[in-house]
């Protein structure tokens, strides 16, 4: 039997519909398993703490790494008395922000050159952590300058953008190092958006926190309670019904055609066709008109609860849904052939913000930014749960990684997405729409999905003693914030807007 | 000079202040039919005004008197400039005040006036516009003095009021340096009041913004003053377009009749001009900075083609 690359480590099966695993390691183990894992090509997912106190384990560091086919879910004890574990971000730099976001909530530290806080502005003090179990409340700190890098040199100034904005969007900051118009470093600094998520999950029971989890990032409600529920589903063991599944996967679907019908009409609206813009809104109101009628919620939120679905499709709706799909893939390639043969918006868009394979694989990018550039990132092909292990879901990568490929990507995905929905309505199992039996009581369980933005994960712990639970949501923009720093790197200051708008990358979801 | 001139130049004046909005807001109507919208209607510009105008005044910290006075002193050069281009009859009395060149120099005081306000707050956004309008400025004046002295050259003067009686008097007299003008007019008319393709007047995106990173700090009756400005400003130079490039229906004297007749046609060819704005302004998107020299370049050559041909051609 051949040595696969993590036999040294005891690992076990997680329950659920992912092939995911579990493990414990100590420090040098913590290190050797991500170097082996980047050597193999893997990446880590998602990197958080957690305060086991209680269970006289102290603190414990936690790491999601996709290594090969497999899902292994890593820990290793960060003490108790001055918790501390072992930097990664040489290894997965990407890995940086999470280990300072864990500094900001936890107080574990990794000793990593970048010591600056993350997620802590000026809202609690650096003495706080509020996802300790003995935070009670916060002292406000005073308020100081983020520091960021400078860049020094003849000629060189900064332009500081937002957390305000000019425009009616969500809250980051932009610092930009500039020659002229031309960008020599972006520098973003997030978090005005937390809002403290992941502690809100535990004052919740595990079946109302589908309806929290489900408002973490609005334009992704879908993919955001579908990870969830999986998790609460394979912590409890519940057996969802087929029917649930291939409602579930047409919402997920549905939701990402609806974000990307309205991605590429801001596109064409910040490129300055209007016209473009106009249109992609009347198609995504109609879209969204649809969910209102049928599933009573424009956005689709709270339709997946945990168990099964709370809505249902009629035979008739789905006979509406099918024409309405072929109907919106006619105007696509209608609208498509416009943009692509819009000389200017093309010029705006060819070569604009371009990212390489090369850097999305050592940024570990995920989700529509990594496959725009080449890289197979999609859980629904590299882990597909049910039931897109049955459907045919579409390669849709694409090499040049410019803002042109980001939108030709979406135009794309959403000719697959409808072509997903044509196929789940066509063989819509029969049956009930929810179970509601847990069978065991598991103690640790991940879900995830992906979302229009990329792979989203949920991982759930429940403490054995008081029946307490533990909730870690992981947005793939944690990835993909630091690739818009390169791609806007080297670019010209008015193309920003464009490239930025190219990746839409979640506040609310990472901020928390 | 006589009443009638007095009347005249009143009636030109209080049209181009009072109406300048209006083209401007027909303008965002025709480009909201165009995109499939419904639009706000005309009158919007109207309305924006005086929600402006009674909103409460907001100055940065530290600005100066440059800041507080630039909008007075851009609303000032735009009502001068509106009041020398002939729009009815050549016989304005103001009209010899400025010729031309004098007229370009009117628009580039308002250029240095609002990117000196611009600069004065100190805000990255204020310097960055600046520095944008400026370069544009730069390259779009070179090309409007070039387009002038095509008619300039047919009429013998550099007086606007003796250039239109020279070309409205030639009926339907096509000059084939004069279509090499107009292009270049239109292209250097896109750029100086901000529209497509080299600024986007709708957009909210702060790094991209020309002419709208300028005023990103004004607010109330300011803005107010800068917007009308802005109005004014487009409404001037459409009024030079047509004065040079479509001048007929023109009162050569001044009669009440003509003055009727001519207003009637100015409507029609302004309301003709904003829905032309508007096609084109529909049909391209924004250029990316580094293209602008090209485009106001290529506008500054076509110009100065016209220039040839009218050598080549002779009159």
């Amino acid at each position: 039997m051949p040595k696969t690359p993590w036999s040294h480590m005891r690992l076990t099966r997680l329950a659920g519909p992912l092939p995911a695993w579990q493990g414990l390691v100590d420090h040098a183990g913590w290190r050797a398993a991500c170097a082996r894992c980047q050597a193999d090509g893997g990446r880590l997912v998602s990197l958080w703490g957690t305060d086991a106190r209680h269970a006289a384990q102290g603190f414990l560091i936690h790491a999601l790494l996709a290594w090969t086919d497999r899902l292994i879910w890593l820990t290793t004890r960060a003490g108790d008395a001055s918790p501390h574990y072992p930097d990664v971000s040489d290894i997965f730099p990407a890995t940086a922000r999470e280990q300072r976001a864990t500094a900001d909530l936890l107080g574990l530290t990794c000793g990593s050159a970048d010591a600056r806080p993350w997620l802590r502005h000026d809202a609690w003090s650096a003495a706080d952590f509020p996802l300790r179990e003995d935070f009670t409340t916060a002292t406000a700190a005073d308020a100081k300058p983020y520091p960021f890098l400078r860049v020094a040199g003849d000629g060189v100034h900064e332009i500081p953008v937002g957390p305000i904005h000019a425009g009616i969007i969500e809250p980051g900051h932009f610092h930009f190092s500039v020659v002229g118009d031309d960008v020599l470093r972006l520098e973003a600094h997030l978090g005005y958006a937390h809002k403290g998520v992941e502690k809100a999950f535990g004052s919740l029971s595990l079946a109302d926190g589908s309806r929290l989890a489900g408002r973490i990032c609005g334009d992704s409600t879908v993919a955001y309670t579908l990870a969830y529920v999986m998790a609460v589903e394979a912590l409890d063991g519940y057996t969802v019904p087929p029917r649930a599944q291939a409602l579930r996967a047409l919402l997920l679907e549905r939701e990402r055609i609806a974000n990307h019908l309205g991605d590429i009409g801001a596109l064409c609206g910040d490129g300055g066709l209007a016209f473009g813009q106009a249109q992609f809104g009347l198609l995504k109101e109609h879209w969204l008109q649809t969910h209102q009628k049928l599933f009573g919620h424009r956005y689709l939120m709270d339709t997946i609860t945990v168990g099964g679905m709370a809505c249902d499709l009629s035979e008739a709706d789905g006979v509406a849904m099918t024409a309405q799909c072929r109907e919106l893939a006619g105007a696509l390639r209608a609208l498509e052939e416009i943009v692509n043969d819009h000389a200017g918006l093309q010029e705006r868009f060819l070569g604009t913000g371009t990212l390489t394979a090369e850097q999305v694989e050592r940024y570990n990018g995920v989700g529509l930014i990594a496959r725009a550039a080449g890289v197979g990132r999609d859980m629904r092909l590299e882990f597909p749960h049910a039931p897109y292990a049955d459907l045919p879901v579409q390669d849709t990568r694409r090499p040049e990684g410019d803002v042109a490929a980001r939108v030709a990507l979406r135009f794309a995905e959403m000719h697959a997405s409808l072509e997903l929905v044509r196929h789940l309505l066509a063989a819509l199992p029969d049956g009930p729409l929810a179970s509601h039996c847990a069978t065991t009581r598991h103690t640790r369980a991940l879900g995830g999905a992906e979302g229009w933005r990329g792979e989203i994960f949920v991982a759930i712990e429940r403490h054995a003693a008081d029946g307490s639970h533990r909730v870690h949501v992981h947005d793939p923009s944690w990835q993909n914030w630091p690739l818009l720093e390169l791609a806007a790197t080297d670019g010209l200051i008015p193309d920003f807007p464009l490239i930025n708008k190219s990746f839409n990358l979640a506040y609310s979801g990472h901020d928390l | 000079m006589t009443d009638r001139a007095l009347a005249l130049q009143f009636l030109q004046s209080v049209l181009v202040l009072a109406g300048a909005p209006l083209l401007a807001g027909w303008v965002e109507q025709c480009r909201a039919w165009l995109g499939n919208r419904r639009g706000a209607g005309p009158l919007q510009p109207y309305r924006v005004l005086r929600k402006l105008w009674r909103k409460e005044l907001v100055v940065a910290h530290g600005a100066s008197w440059v800041f507080r006075g630039a909008p007075y002193v851009l609303v000032a050069a735009m009502i001068i400039a509106g009041s020398i281009v002939p729009l009815l009859a050549p016989i304005l009395p103001l009209a010899p005040a400025a010729d031309a060149i004098a007229l370009v120099g009117v628009f580039a005081l308002a250029r240095m006036v609002s990117a000196l306000a611009a600069m004065d707050i100190g805000t990255a956004f204020g310097s960055m516009g600046a520095r944008r309008e400026m370069l544009i400025g730069f390259l779009a004046e070179p090309a409007l003095l070039m387009v002038l002295f095509t008619p300039a050259l047919i009429s013998h003067s550099t007086s606007l009021a003796a250039i239109v009686r020279q070309l409205a008097a030639t009926h339907l007299l096509l000059y084939p340096s004069m279509a090499f003008a107009a292009s270049a007019y239109v292209m250097v008319l896109l750029a100086e009041n901000a529209r497509l393709p080299v600024d986007n007047p709708d957009t909210h995106l702060e790094l991209t913004m020309i002419h709208g990173a300028l005023h990103l700090e004004y607010t109330g009756r300011h803005l107010a003053l800068i917007e009308w400005a802005a109005a004014i400003k487009l409404v001037t130079y459409m009024a030079i377009g047509i004065a040079l490039f479509l001048p007929w229906g023109m009162s050569a004297t001044g009669s009440l009749s003509g003055i009727a007749f001519a207003t009637g046609l100015l409507a029609m060819k302004m309301t003709a001009a904003g829905a032309a704005l508007a096609f084109i302004e529909t049909l391209l998107a924004k250029l990316r900075l580094f293209r602008v020299p090209e485009f106001l370049g290529t506008a500054f050559m076509v110009a100065v083609l016209g220039i040839l041909v009218h050598f080549l051609l002779g009159t």
